[in-house]
């Protein structure tokens, strides 16, 4: 049997994914790292790559990269709320226990909108 | 070879610096007016100034569009007094603000910002920030105003406070700021101030600073400066991985424009002031708080229960269980107005003789002392936010507008309305918080620069706005106060002589700011942080004393001799963070000598002393100012009312 390849490693910051783009959506438009004010995504080196999570002990989870993404709500860029920050709720009449990115999350999308919706205007 | 090269490189995340870097190459700016840090008072500053036909510029380590606590978005807008719904006048407001605080709370602005607060936010939305339901979404509420549509907080007979659709605040800002021509300096953090002759205490005439991404060094000369830079954090607590998990503020916000200041010779005040950190106790586990918005804030007036379903009373400022809704928003009867979340101070350390006032504006609140209560029994942890037992329209209000429009939790109504939660079936889960212990935190009404009626510092050429003055706090404060000293500024600015920059100083100053990225080993600047604040937990924590104190100052000298000199920095990031906690350990002795020179405890400023405990002695009810002379600090001191009267004086130098 052949030896597998393995490499060592030094640790992770912990949390390491604050942020995380899906590659087939996201084209590499850097906006959401000119909209990061504590500079933790830095741009590819491959154009049209998406940005990389430089420094993701230094986010502070304040989501506006994900709120100025062209792409919307596509899935492009999505924020990670670290497995010890999922909130958690509970049903006030079944009693029933939930948190977010819980296994086969029986709950459909609330999809309504916040009062003045998603891009509030004047 | 070439998969692996790629593989190490994904993993171990190594590639080659985005931007050509330049350490040392100089940019040179002139303009009339510089506003250091772009915020909401610094864009305000900005906006003001430029109105008054001179040149601005802004510099701002991150991006203006976005940068500041109030960057990602805000809910409430305070001191609407001239609001027409509105019941108190600004007087009756500011002085409430004052004397809650038993006058540690700097007139000038509050009562600034009482007068300007709702001007400002109608010109906000002429900017294009949305103030008001115009969508009729929370139509029939009790805190909504029919005519108006505005909404209102806290107190609804009153109506002082306007909830606002704060992610529309910066942005708006932001154009404003192009649209008149603001010079933007993005990604350039402030390292110092540029005085007469290089002397300290001579007037400010301009400030260098370096590109975080280019690492260039930017030389500004201005008539006159603007501090904008906010608050702190990091000082007494600092998680180099779980950094920003705890903080509703931008970790990279450290109180840099205090320090230049200071290092320029400029007097500060009320640094001794601090409360217990509770914003960082059970990193990890503490949910509603920052995630979720504060239960205080953004949760008002939501129905708490514990783990058992069992509600936690709302009471009234004497701690009587209240029987509606509605109650929670109201003042007690015989109470004119409440003030929202005070107090500010601990109550329990208050003495009972100096509560009346605490009581005079306390506002209705969740039943207080929920640790010992949960410690005990009495209620069982976790606890929940009750949405779907509120009112429509107030479960709307707090979860659709509430948690949406405040900075931290924007991002988390989109996350959980995916995820399934649903404010008419689901009840949000979130622990009390516990203090950590020795660790504090500057959070309201703090330290800061003392300004005089033109928000001038002692410095000619030298102003402030917002949270870097003296006891400053919020988003309508800083909006407002950032709106009068940009018209001050220019004031001085049309006349002011033309500055003239130090070369000496600029170079002393180059060579301290790159210090970092010459050397190739040494410390890094979480280290560095971690060091400082283990020395204010130690020696500069919840009780201090002087002998304590002088070995803090001491274990600081020898970080400047040892620790600072070998602080490494591998790119332009890793500088701007590194120059962040040499910055940290200056601020840490400013604290130390603020401490130093009040001999005598204050349970208003939640400052206590083991060698001097006696509790506020009425020849102490005053201001303690300090500032550098050389290495010598000299103190001074001002009556707690040294801004005299509000409305005459406001008058006098308004501007307006």
């Amino acid at each position: 049997m052949r030896n597998e390849k393995v490499y060592a490693f030094p640790n992770l910051t912990t949390p390491s994914k604050p942020i995380e783009f899906d590659e087939n959506i996201c084209d590499g438009c850097n906006i959401c790292v000119e909209h990061c004010q504590a500079g933790v995504l830095l741009p590819n080196p491959v154009k049209g790559k998406p940005p990389i999570v430089m420094y993701p002990d230094e986010c502070w989870y304040s989501g506006c990269c994900v709120r100025e993404c062209p792409k919307g709500r596509t899935g492009a860029i999505k924020m990670n709320w670290p497995l010890m920050l999922k909130m958690r709720w509970k049903d006030k009449k079944t009693g029933e226990h939930f948190r977010f990115g819980m296994p086969n999350n029986p709950l459909p999308q609330n999809l309504k909108p916040p009062v003045g919706g998603w891009r509030p205007k004047p | 070879m070439a998969n692996e090269k790629k593989l190490l490189q994904k993993v171990a995340g190594v590639i080659e610096w985005p931007w050509p870097v330049r350490y040392g190459l100089e940019n040179e700016v002139t303009t009339d007016v510089l506003v250091l840090g772009g915020g909401l008072s610094g864009c305000w500053a900005a906006i003001s100034a430029t109105r008054q036909g001179l040149k601005v510029a802004i510099i701002d380590k991150g991006c203006v569009a976005h940068s500041g606590c109030a960057g990602a978005g805000i809910d409430h807008w305070h001191h609407a007094c001239t609001n027409p719904a509105c019941r108190i006048t600004p007087e009756e407001y500011a002085q409430a603000e004052i004397e809650s605080l038993n006058g540690y709370n700097c007139g000038i602005g509050v009562y600034i910002t009482c007068r300007e607060s709702y001007d400002t936010l109608l010109e906000q939305e002429k900017m294009g920030m949305k103030i008001r339901d115009s969508e009729d979404e929370l139509k029939g509420a009790p805190f909504r105003d029919e005519k108006t549509k505005f909404i209102f907080a806290y107190d609804y007979e009153n109506k002082y406070c306007i909830t606002v659709w704060g992610t529309t605040l910066k942005g708006a800002l932001y154009r404003e700021c192009k649209r008149l021509g603001v010079n933007i300096f993005d990604w350039v953090t402030l390292t110092s101030l540029l005085t007469e002759g290089g002397k300290q205490g001579a007037r400010v005439v301009g400030a260098t600073g370096v590109n975080v991404r280019t690492g260039e060094f930017y030389i500004f000369k201005a008539k006159a400066t603007i501090v904008c830079t906010g608050g702190e954090s990091r000082l007494w607590h600092f998680s180099s991985e779980q950094r920003a998990l705890y903080s509703d503020r931008p970790p990279q916000i450290v109180g840099e424009g205090w320090v230049a200041a200071w290092r320029a010779g400029a007097e500060l005040s009320h640094f001794e002031k601090s409360t217990p950190l509770s914003t960082g106790g059970l990193v990890g586990i503490d949910i509603v708080h920052y995630f979720g918005g504060y239960w205080e804030a953004e949760w008002r007036p939501c129905t708490m229960v514990d783990a058992i379903g069992k509600e936690i009373p709302w009471v009234d400022r004497d701690g009587n269980p209240l029987s509606t809704v509605l109650q929670r928003s109201q003042p007690a009867p015989g109470q004119k107005f409440f003030l929202p979340n005070l107090p500010f101070v601990r109550p329990s350390i208050i003495p009972a003789t100096s509560r009346d006032v605490l009581r005079k504006y306390a506002e209705p609140q969740l039943m207080r002392g929920l640790r010992r209560r949960i410690a005990s029994g009495e209620f069982v942890a976790p606890l929940y936010a009750d949405l779907p037992s509120m009112p429509e329209l107030e479960r709307r209000a707090i979860f659709g507008l509430h948690m949406g429009q405040e900075g931290k939790t924007a991002i988390g109504y989109r996350m959980l309305t995916q995820a399934g939660f649903d404010p008419d079936k689901h009840m949000l889960q979130f622990y009390p918080v516990e203090a950590v212990p020795r660790a504090r935190s500057f959070f309201f009404y703090k330290g800061g620069l003392v300004p005089d009626w033109d928000l001038r510092t002692n410095l000619e050429g030298l102003y402030a706005a917002g949270e870097a003055l003296l006891t400053g706090a919020g988003a309508s404060y800083s909006c407002c106060t950032g709106r009068y000293v940009g018209r001050k500024a220019a004031e001085y600015a049309h006349a002011a002589a033309e500055p003239v920059i130090d070369r000496k100083q600029v170079e002393k100053e180059k060579a301290r700011v790159y210090a970092p990225v010459r050397r190739k080993d040494g410390i890094d600047w979480k280290e560095l942080n971690i060091g400082i604040c283990q020395v204010m937990q130690l020696y500069c924590g919840d009780i201090r004393n002087e002998e304590s104190l002088k070995v803090g100052l001491r274990w600081f000298e020898e970080l400047k001799e040892q620790e600072v000199t070998k602080v490494y920095a591998r790119n332009p990031h890793e500088l701007e963070r590194a120059l962040e906690s040499l910055s940290l350990s200056t601020l840490g002795e400013i604290v130390m000598h603020a401490s130093l020179v009040r001999k005598t405890s204050s349970a208003w400023l939640d400052f206590r002393r083991s060698d001097y405990p006696e509790l506020d002695p009425p020849e102490w009810h005053k201001w303690i100012t300090i500032k550098l002379d050389g290495d010598k600090v000299m103190v001074s001191e001002l009556p707690i009312n040294y801004w005299g009267d509000l409305k005459e004086n406001y008058e006098a130098h308004c501007g307006l």
